[in-house]
């Protein structure tokens, strides 16, 4: 989509924009496509940068037209195959689709401006698959889950971080000291006054005003629409140094890397939202009520009874909210005597539910079951702190993929020290449930084991079915219990039937029962996805984080200067970025994270690998030593063998810094993907 | 000779090493001290060799817990000690109350309005849901909900911090703001996380909060997280405040200043009265204490035009610190706000859990919440009619009945019903056994065809412990008319006498 004008460009006054934006989304519901014609499409769509200057439109409007019948613009060049398969054709089969019996156009017929249009709106939130070879099956290949290899950079990089932030700090004391002396109207919230305790710490805040507000505004970018395959930003600009911003009432589309939008279910258009527009309308706006009261329809009744189908447990609870659901769970499972143990690096929702509910709380070294067995075996042998006496149970709380690291819970170690150590496994799925998995139901089927082994079974719906809330799943009995003892059913309100509707449509979709093969094409295309983006970051010499399978992919920036620095670079070259430093990370790991989506198409993938390639050489961010993966001779890429015989090899200091070319990268990567071990 | 020759070497070697010695940097200095430590006293020298000593040996030593009462086990004997250890069920069996609570749960079939269908077919009179302005089946607001469906989907994917600030939520916080009457305003994903989050983002340990010991669930688990110290007054009790203010402005008068608030709420939820706002202005100014009010439940209901206990009250907005309220309930939208000041509003930004850590509010829910509130803006007569509904509702119930009253404010769409003292006295009746009965008027009212509710309330762990009285609660809509208000007001009489007479 163009830069447009939006109507208001005042700063506080962003009200008028979503009514342009409506105005331009209204043709999305009208016609539906016949299902062979987006592949041809969208391949044009998607080797074209997505941004275009307006009076690029129409003319890439013709270009569409002519170009169909021209196969070599497109590439790679359509198969056979993706063509015999009928059931690809994601976005445009539709259920209720009113237009199916109609005569299937011929593959020559130019598009019209409307409908080019509409596929480009269509193609923005999900771009189709370029090729039937673009798809992987998210499953653990067996044999001991490896610990995922944490590279480090040179001495140089870790020590000029420390350096930055020394100075970053210095620079901020230095600033301080000024302002307080001569710009005291700053600093009025942060000293005591009238007898009024300062509102925040001067301490506390030093950190935001003088380190976070210089990169404010790689923050919050303010969107618009649909964050699917793109993610319309409004720009904005600043005159005082990121304090505030104002609106320059213009948009720019980007490849939308930021969202956790994994299966690419968020879409304005398709089965989800016309089934979740159908029940809006016949259901209204929400359930002005809590889930104890009178807040339950027949639709929360089916969505427990989907989710807990799909999970592999007897019962499930839906909520509003994905926080709440960890922050109100804790003190109806858990209460003085018992202890939980946590993953050090748990979600913020867990530490809040797990401080409210009064048990005594152990952490352990991140995915390191060695630490978690010492800590067990401590806590069972010492029982209570003073009094000894045994701990009344024990629960551990890990995350099936964490997401700031990338990384999946080691199941397989949890349940065989879980049959030894008798204690309750608590997992929350917020990033891996329909992210991982050969069906998309998280690390359970990821990893092969019964979801038996597993007490509850938490996770969000906000994040793959791109709706909103989240789920405890257990036992029958406990589920029963749950209800009763909860605060979240209590008190918080339930779940709006629109959000339940696109819950139950999304999982119909995965699970096959809605549009056959759909559900499973986005499973795989994701997977593919992120082991490719994967597999060419290592290639091209970024460290990155995390395990084979995991959407989540963090590469290392270390130097805080190249948090906005990568951001902007990005940015410039129309791709979101999420950039996290201290104190989300450890003060010297500051990180860009991406979030890989089975929207993605594999130009787009390329696209980022070029940018980060030519970013990475600009901001010397190929550091890796090969340690993790991806290594290379210095001539020619290896064969996936040969690369297997240097892993073996690791030992003998044959490991080669990777540092491949980026059309080698592109060129080699859909073979070597599905190579088990890279 | 060969006596010679070892001395010879021997001072040959003392001389390389007194060099080598000297060549090390800072050897120097060393010397220097000790020949000025010397002072012709070896016993002086002595004890700072055998201080030296002392503190090599300290640093050398081998480290030990310094947790206190670690019992020193093999780790044969820790093995057995884990084949031992039997955990508990990580929950136990339901109480009768808790199997009843699940048991009798209605479910509706279809849309939440003034009537609802229920799962056994039949159609109630629905007096349990907030849908005080019926705006949940309204047609314009749904088209609009659609419009937004079809332009942003439905989830926003993300996290405020990392695109998933839409320009619908920012729309949507301004007109919070504008329609309160303050600086600025953030929205929660969710309303009941709202409160819980926003004190402890403002209130840290060594804080001092005075609260009312009436307040809501959220609020209790908000002072709870946030560690600071608290004080209580009695529920809606403007002189014990006044007490309490005293009495720590006294105490803490000696130590460094902290933040200290006041944390009380619009329309109480457990009792549905209503605060005395000006009063606690003028006690939280002259103690220079902050007021953070909780409006879950009084905004979009109490006032002219809705806008809460600050309106209704005559309060300018700006003199309460923070506002919190929902948008999910009589609003019909989804999540919460809390509206104040813009470094109040910034700060939470960074250090809200909920707000930092949580998905964004659907986009939808987040027009309508703008689109209602224009609504009560634009058509205060709305809000009128809604006084007025609940005054007949009122009528049939408080001053009709001999065995409940109604605790809550007149204004109050929201009826809580508590059983009179005396019939409580007579009746020998338990917190449990009045859950029995309360739950047995529901049923009852639900046979003769009209949907209410218990108050549901759960006990937490936080000392001290909260009783809230067992209560019914009755929630009017203009969606009914008014002979239909009144009629199942009756009923609701009618059903209250049937059971509690029954009852010896």
């Amino acid at each position: 989509m163009p830069r447009r004008a939006a109507s208001s460009s005042s700063a506080n006054q962003p009200a008028n924009a979503p009514s342009s934006s409506f105005a331009s989304g209204k043709g999305g519901i009208a016609i539906k496509a016949p299902s062979l014609r987006p592949n041809r499409l969208s391949q044009l769509f998607s080797t074209s940068p997505k941004y275009k200057a307006e009076p690029q439109t129409a003319q890439a409007a013709v270009q569409l037209a002519s170009g169909i019948s021209n196969p070599s613009t497109a590439t790679p060049p359509i198969s056979l195959a993706s063509l015999s398969l009928p059931t690809i054709s994601l976005s445009t089969a539709t259920a209720g689709n009113p237009n199916m019996d109609e005569p299937p156009t011929t593959l020559f017929q130019p598009p019209s401006p409307e409908e080019a249009r509409r596929l480009a709106k269509q193609h923005a939130q999900f771009g189709p698959i370029g090729h039937h070879s673009h798809r992987y099956t998210s499953r653990h290949p067996g044999g001991a889950f490896p610990e995922p290899v944490m590279d480090e950079p040179p001495y140089y990089y870790l020590l000029t971080t420390y350096i930055s932030y020394l100075i970053l700090i210095a620079f901020g004391h230095v600033r301080d000291f000024f302002g307080k002396r001569f710009r005291e109207e700053n600093y009025r919230h942060l000293k005591p006054q009238n007898g009024y305790g300062a509102l925040n710490s001067d301490f506390d805040n030093f950190y935001v005003r003088r380190l976070k507000l210089r990169i404010n505004d790689c923050f919050e970018r303010p969107v618009t629409g649909v964050p699917g395959r793109y993610i319309t930003l409004l720009d904005r600009a600043t005159d005082d140094h990121n304090r505030h911003f104002y609106f320059t009432g213009t948009t720019t589309d980007t490849l939308n890397l930021s969202s956790y939008n994994y299966l690419g279910f968020a879409q304005s258009e398709g089965p989800c939202a016309d089934i979740s527009e159908e029940t809006l309308r016949k259901y209204g706006i929400i359930s002005p009520s809590t889930r104890a009261e009178v807040g339950t329809q027949d639709l929360h009744v089916e969505v427990e009874d989907l989710v807990a189908n799909f999970v592999g447990k007897e019962a499930s609870m839906v909520f509003s909210m994905g926080f709440g659901t960890n922050a109100n769970i804790f003190p109806a499972l858990v209460s003085k005597g018992c202890l939980i143990i946590s993953d050090e690096l748990n979600h913020a929702s867990i530490r809040f539910g797990a401080r409210l509910s009064g048990a005594s709380i152990a952490m352990f070294k991140h995915n390191d079951m060695r630490d978690l067995e010492a800590k067990l075996r401590e806590a069972i042998s010492q029982g209570q702190p003073r009094t000894h006496r045994p701990w009344k149970n024990i629960l551990v709380v890990v995350e099936g993929l964490y997401s700031m690291e990338g990384s999946m819970c080691n199941l397989p170690g949890l349940i065989a020290l879980k049959r030894r150590y008798k204690y309750h496994l608590f997992i929350d799925e917020a990033h891996s449930i329909g992210a991982v998995g050969p069906n998309g139901r998280g690390v359970c089927d990821y990893f092969g084991i019964d979801t038996a082994e597993v007490d509850i079974l938490m996770g969000t719906l906000t994040k793959s079915f791109g709706a909103n809330g989240g789920y405890i799943a257990a036992d029958k009995m406990m589920i029963d219990k749950l209800r009763a003892t909860n605060s979240g059913v209590f008190y918080g309100e339930a779940p709006a039937p629109a959000v339940l509707a696109q819950i139950m449509s999304a999982l119909r979709i995965i699970s096959g029962e809605l549009v056959p093969g759909q559900g499973e094409e986005r499973l795989q295309r994701l997977a593919f996805n992120s082991r490719y983006l994967r597999l060419g970051l290592k290639r091209l010499g970024f460290i990155v984080y995390g395990h084979d399978d995991s959407p989540i992919i963090p590469i290392l920036l270390f130097n805080p200067a190249k948090m906005p620095a990568f951001s902007h670079e990005m940015l410039k070259r129309k791709i979101s970025v999420v950039v996290v430093g201290y104190p989300a990370t450890p003060l010297v790991s500051s990180r860009a994270r991406f979030c890989v989506s089975a929207s993605h198409t594999k130009e787009d993938l390329d696209r980022i690998l070029t940018a980060c390639d030519e970013i990475g050489n600009v901001l010397q961010l190929k550091f890796s030593t090969g340690i993790a993966g991806g290594a290379v001779t210095n001539d020619a890429a290896p064969s996936p063998e040969m690369e297997k015989e240097w892993q073996r090899k690791r030992g003998g200091n044959v490991v080669v810094p990777p540092r491949w070319r980026v059309e080698d990268v592109i060129r080699r990567g859909v073979q070597d993907v599905k190579s088990p071990l890279y | 000779m060969d006596i010679q020759e070892t001395q010879r070497l021997l001072s040959e070697y003392l001389h390389e090493l007194a060099d080598l010695f000297h060549r090390l940097p800072g050897s120097a200095i060393f010397l220097r001290y000790v020949k000025s430590s010397y002072q012709n006293d070896p016993i002086r020298s002595a004890v700072e060799l055998f201080l030296f000593l002392f503190a090599l040996r300290y640093l050398m030593a081998p480290k030990y817990s310094t947790k206190p009462g670690v019992v020193q086990l093999s780790e044969d004997e820790i093995d057995d000690l884990v084949d031992e250890w039997t955990p508990e069920p990580l929950v136990g069996n339901p109480s009768p109350l808790e199997a009843m609570e699940v048991e009798k749960r209605t479910v509706i079939v279809g849309p939440v309005g003034p009537k609802s269908k229920l799962s056994n077919g039949r159609t109630v009179v629905n007096l349990g849901a907030y849908n005080y302005y019926n705006f949940n089946t309204n047609e314009s607001l749904k088209e609009k909900a659609i419009q937004t469906l079809r332009n942003y989907g439905v989830g926003p994917c993300g996290p405020r911090g990392f695109y998933g600030t839409q320009d619908v939520h920012m729309k949507t916080e301004t007109d919070v703001a504008s329609f309160l009457g303050t600086a600025s305003c953030i929205i929660y994903a969710q309303a009941f996380s709202t409160i819980s989050s926003v004190i402890p983002a403002f209130s840290k340990r060594g804080d001092i909060i005075v609260a009312d010991k009436g307040v809501s669930f959220a609020i209790r688990k908000g002072i709870q997280i946030s560690r600071s110290i608290v004080r209580w007054y009695e529920h809606n009790d403007m002189e014990d405040l006044e007490r309490v203010l005293a009495k720590v402005t006294k105490e803490q008068s000696r130590k460094p200043l902290t933040r200290r608030f006041i944390i009380t709420e619009g329309l109480f939820e457990s009792y549905g009265d209503v605060v005395d706002l000006p009063k606690i202005i003028e006690l939280k100014l002259k103690y220079k204490f902050r007021l953070i009010l909780d409006e879950t439940w009084s905004f979009g209901v109490l006032g002219r035009t809705g806008r809460g206990v600050t309106e209704h009250q005559n309060v300018d907005a700006a003199e309460v610190d923070m506002i919190v309220g929902s948008l999910a309930g009589p609003l019909i939208a989804g999540g919460g706000f809390c509206a104040g000041s813009e470094e109040i509003v910034h700060h939470q930004r960074i250090s809200a859990a909920a707000y930092t850590f949580s998905a964004a509010l659907p986009a939808l829910l987040s027009t309508t919440a703008s689109a209602t509130i224009n609504i009560l803006q634009n058509s205060p007569e709305t809000v009128t009619q809604l006084r007025d509904q609940t005054k007949a509702m009122w009528a049939q119930l408080d001053p009709r009945s001999d065995w409940v009253y109604c605790t809550s404010a007149p204004e109050n769409p929201m009826m809580i019903l508590v059983l009179k003292p005396d019939v409580v006295a007579a009746k020998r009746l338990s917190l449990d056994d009045q859950q029995f009965l309360l739950q047995d008027i529901v049923d009852e009212c639900l046979a003769n065809g009209v949907l209410i509710s218990r108050l549901k309330t759960l006990q937490d762990n936080f000392e001290p412990k909260q009783i809230v009285p067992p209560a019914l609660k009755v929630c009017v809509t203009i969606g009914l008319t008014r002979k239909e208000i009144e009629k199942a007001g009756t009923m609701i009489r009618h059903a209250i006498t049937k059971v509690l007479s029954k009852r010896k």
